[in-house]
């Protein structure tokens, strides 16, 4: 690469050298931070898409022009794409930046290159990344009995997604609900981005490339909504109006997050009010460029460095919980409650959010019979019995307690909620391209110029 | 369908020190296929991009047909990147996965029947639109995704790589499809690769790039016969072009025991040596004593003919580019001359480049 091109990208570290394991004759590249032993038990020598079932674990794979399988190694689950090993390579790299620049994004496990099956010939490298626990494929999603508005809380989620690594400069170049996975966040839902095989690192992106991304999102996801109706799994959503749905609210965090203000000298409070704004949607500001006029009479301020995470940092801090933004939002807030109730405003916030912990969220989300644990995830499972509090307050014209309120809610709730850990039995679709047409386009010959 | 024009247009990163691709001049004709290539960070894709509106020009301009389009946003352009993303949906039909973004667009029902249906025709796809793409095969998936951006009826197609992750026999078929498709269709097409074998059966024109400068542009014979530096003789053909340094001596140029003619006003300040370029194809073998002699160290022989894997004798060369690359000859396969034996070679007539070695410009037509 040369040294132009070299500053446009980012420096992606050099792999490491594989390790190469001896496998019944079978020499396997394998690169991983910590490769685990038990990976060369898998049947490397067959294709993917051959793999017994008995290896496999059946989660939705959505749509992808690759094979990918899940298989149950040591205890977790791995997601395995098969795909050429320069891309394989480059895709490991690149998500485990993404992962170094706090990103939401799966994490990458290892690239097993060297393949061969068994005449000798070659097959194609395997990506493999960890399953994200209580992770929802979109299409998963739409197996199950949804609220009408699901779509829009999805567009919503990957909205904020985008603008987190456009914000970062990775450059997508191929964003889609098939390449997301979601994660539930206190009633809304969290992105994770799940591929990276055509993304770049940049140190900023233009106009012109986060515009491209948008409209990529925009014709993708419209046809992923249009194969979910022609499937009969639309739920009255216009897959027209959804799609465009990206765009207004990326267009509106985006300038929420990057707009300048300018403002009189008498409105200083202005400053103060543009952090706690985005300090309400998530965000904090880590460097903000405030210029005033020479005669001092304007300042006009602009966000250079923001960052996710408000409220889960907050969180994280004050009670060791490492949750979801929203969620983190919601237990936040609860925090508070219990604050007043105790009334104990001029104590220390750790002490108490110390006390919150021990009596009221660990107890709760202990309280529910293990059976059920795979169901949701604590940290949303303590959301959802604050709102079923709110409902049983609501008709019984009364508080409730949250101890009586998880009785409740556990008995006559979550049985009917679906297991989400790791999602069984949904029908899954793949339109791999690699098989050899057998009908050619007529060759038009080359004229001479 | 529209010309393009690449008028000086430079693309300078942030903090670069120099441009990554440096006052680029491309004049391309109406339905051409030009095919830029270069091998990684020469400003390829780059050009690419500044032509779709995804990096930023900073010097020169950009031209599609007679509009000047540098600072017009992707979407105003009128221009289709093809393959970025070729998803098919499962439930869909096959007329349906080509057509959907067009409805997108706002376009009519019966105009999006009419180009699904056109394209399916050039597509070979007529009898499979009402099918899913399940029941296809992996070329026909592919040209249904080629369908996606044919029926939005560009100006200009852009393609970066779109061969990538292919396997290799579907990389030589798709190939072929596109390059006819693109004829059938007579639309503008920028083609990006790495791959100068892809550059060469595919374009019109190739463009050569390296580090950000333009360093030919010509058709891929043209190409082939009279490259204009060092660079594009060592990057186009396969195997590649031997490249050796030679004296320059009375009527021409030192070649072993004899003299490649070129008269002295041709070489210009070239000095005492030069580079001669051979390729493995125009290389006769001589009896001994006549010519270049090689010393033989590999013989692989495929049936008609043979390729010579060899080194020159010492003392006979001023200097071998690429000095670990071996001397290669394309012999008779029938009577291939046997490993360790050394063999006698000259140019043949009006098959010899010759290069400055300073500056790497071609020195003779």
């Amino acid at each position: 690469m040369s040294a132009a091109s070299a500053t446009a990208m980012r420096e992606v570290p050099v792999p490491a050298c594989p390790r190469v394991w001896e496998t019944g004759g079978v020499a396997l590249d394998i690169t991983a931070s910590r490769p685990d032993p038990a990976l060369l038990d898998l049947p490397w020598s067959m294709p993917l898409e051959d793999w017994p079932a008995d290896r496999l674990a059946a989660l939705p794979r959505g749509i992808s022009r690759h094979v990918v399988r899940f298989v149950k190694l040591s205890g977790r689950i791995l997601a395995i794409k098969e795909i050429k090993a320069e891309l394989a390579v480059r895709e490991y790299y690149m998500l485990r930046n993404l992962g170094r620049l706090g990103l939401p994004c799966v994490e990458p496990f290892a690239v097993v290159s060297g393949r061969v099956d068994a005449a000798g010939a070659p097959l194609d490298a395997c990506l493999v990344t960890r399953h994200l626990q209580f992770s929802l494929p979109y299409r998963a999603l739409y197996s199950q009995s949804l609220r009408p508005d699901t779509a829009a809380r999805l567009i919503d989620a990957l909205a904020v997604l985008l603008v987190r690594l456009h914000l970062a400069g990775f450059w997508w170049g191929d964003v889609s609900l098939s390449n997301t996975l979601f994660v539930r966040d206190a009633g809304a839902f969290a992105a994770y981005l799940v591929d990276a095989e055509t993304g770049e690192l940049r140190e900023r992106l233009s106009d012109g490339q986060r515009e491209h991304d948008l409209d990529i999102a925009r014709v993708n996801i419209a046809g992923e909504l249009f194969d979910l109706e022609a499937g009969g799994l639309l739920h009255g959503e216009d897959p027209i109006d959804t799609s465009e749905r990206i765009v207004h609210r990326y267009r509106e965090l985006w300038d929420e997050l990057t707009a300048a203000e300018t403002f009189g000298s008498g409105e200083r409070w202005r400053v103060e009010d543009r952090i706690r704004r985005l300090n309400d949607i998530g965000f904090d500001v880590d460097e903000l460029a405030t210029v005033t006029d020479l005669g001092g009479t304007s300042i006009f301020i602009q966000p250079k460095v923001v960052d996710a995470g408000h409220h889960s940092r907050r969180l994280l801090r004050l009670t060791g919980l490492d949750v979801e933004e929203g969620q983190a939002r919601r237990l936040l807030n609860d925090l508070d409650s219990f604050r007043a109730a105790t009334d104990r405003q001029g104590e220390d916030e750790e002490l108490v959010a110390h006390d919150w912990l021990a009596d009221i969220y660990e107890p709760i989300t202990r309280s529910v019979p293990p059976r059920m644990r795979g169901k949701l995830e604590p940290a949303e499972l303590f959301h959802e019995i604050l709102e079923h509090r709110w409902y049983m307050a609501e008709l019984a014209g009364q508080d409730i307690r949250i101890e009586d309120a998880t009785v409740d809610y556990v008995a006559n709730v979550l049985p009917s909620k679906p297991e989400e850990k790791s999602i069984l039995g949904v029908d899954t679709t793949e339109i791999p391209v690699h098989a050899v047409d057998t009908q050619e386009l007529p060759v038009v010959r080359r004229t001479a110029r | 369908m529209a010309t393009v024009k690449f008028d000086d247009a430079t693309r300078v990163y942030p903090g670069a020190t120099r441009p990554s691709v440096d006052k680029l001049n491309i004049d391309i004709a109406d339905g051409e296929f030009l095919v830029l290539v270069g091998p990684s960070g020469c400003g390829k894709s780059t050009s690419l991009r500044m032509l779709a509106g995804l990096e930023e020009v900073n010097g020169g301009k950009i031209w599609i047909g007679d509009r000047d389009v540098t600072n017009l946003s992707p979407k105003d352009r009128d221009v289709a990147m093809v393959f970025q993303n070729y998803a098919l949906y499962p439930h869909m039909t096959v007329a349906d996965n080509m057509g959907f973004a067009l409805k997108i667009a706002g376009v009519n029902k019966s105009e999006i029947d009419t180009r699904v249906k056109e394209a399916a025709k050039i597509l070979d796809l007529t009898q499979y639109l009402e099918r899913k793409p399940k029941a296809l095969s992996g070329g026909q998936r592919q040209r249904v995704a080629m369908g996606r951006a044919i029926v939005r009826s560009p100006q200009v197609f852009l393609m970066d790589e779109p061969l990538s992750n292919l396997d290799a026999k579907l990389r030589v078929q798709t190939r072929t499809q596109i390059a006819s498709l693109q004829r059938r269709l007579g639309v503008t097409t920028v083609y990006v690769t790495h791959d100068q074998t892809e550059a060469m059966t595919m374009g019109d024109r190739v463009a050569v790039l390296k580090d950000g400068l333009l360093q030919q542009c010509d058709s891929p014979r043209h190409m082939y016969d009279h490259p204009d530096n060092l660079f594009v003789a060592g990057f186009i053909g396969s195997p590649a072009m031997n490249l050796i340094g030679m004296p320059v001596v009375d009527g021409g140029v030192r070649f072993g025991s004899t003299t490649i003619p070129v008269p002295r006003g041709a070489l210009g300040n070239a000095g005492s040596e030069v580079i001669v370029g051979v390729r493995p194809e125009d290389v006769d073998v001589r009896p001994e004593g006549d010519g270049l002699p090689i010393t033989i160290e590999v013989v692989e022989e495929l049936g008609a003919d043979a390729y010579i894997y060899g080194t020159p004798q010492a003392g006979q060369v001023t200097k071998e580019e690429g000095i670990e690359k071996p001397f290669i000859a394309r012999v008779d396969g029938r009577r291939p001359p046997e490993k360790g034996a050394t063999m006698y070679i000259t140019p043949q007539s009006g098959r010899v480049h010759i290069f400055n070695g300073t500056t790497g410009e071609r020195l003779v037509d």
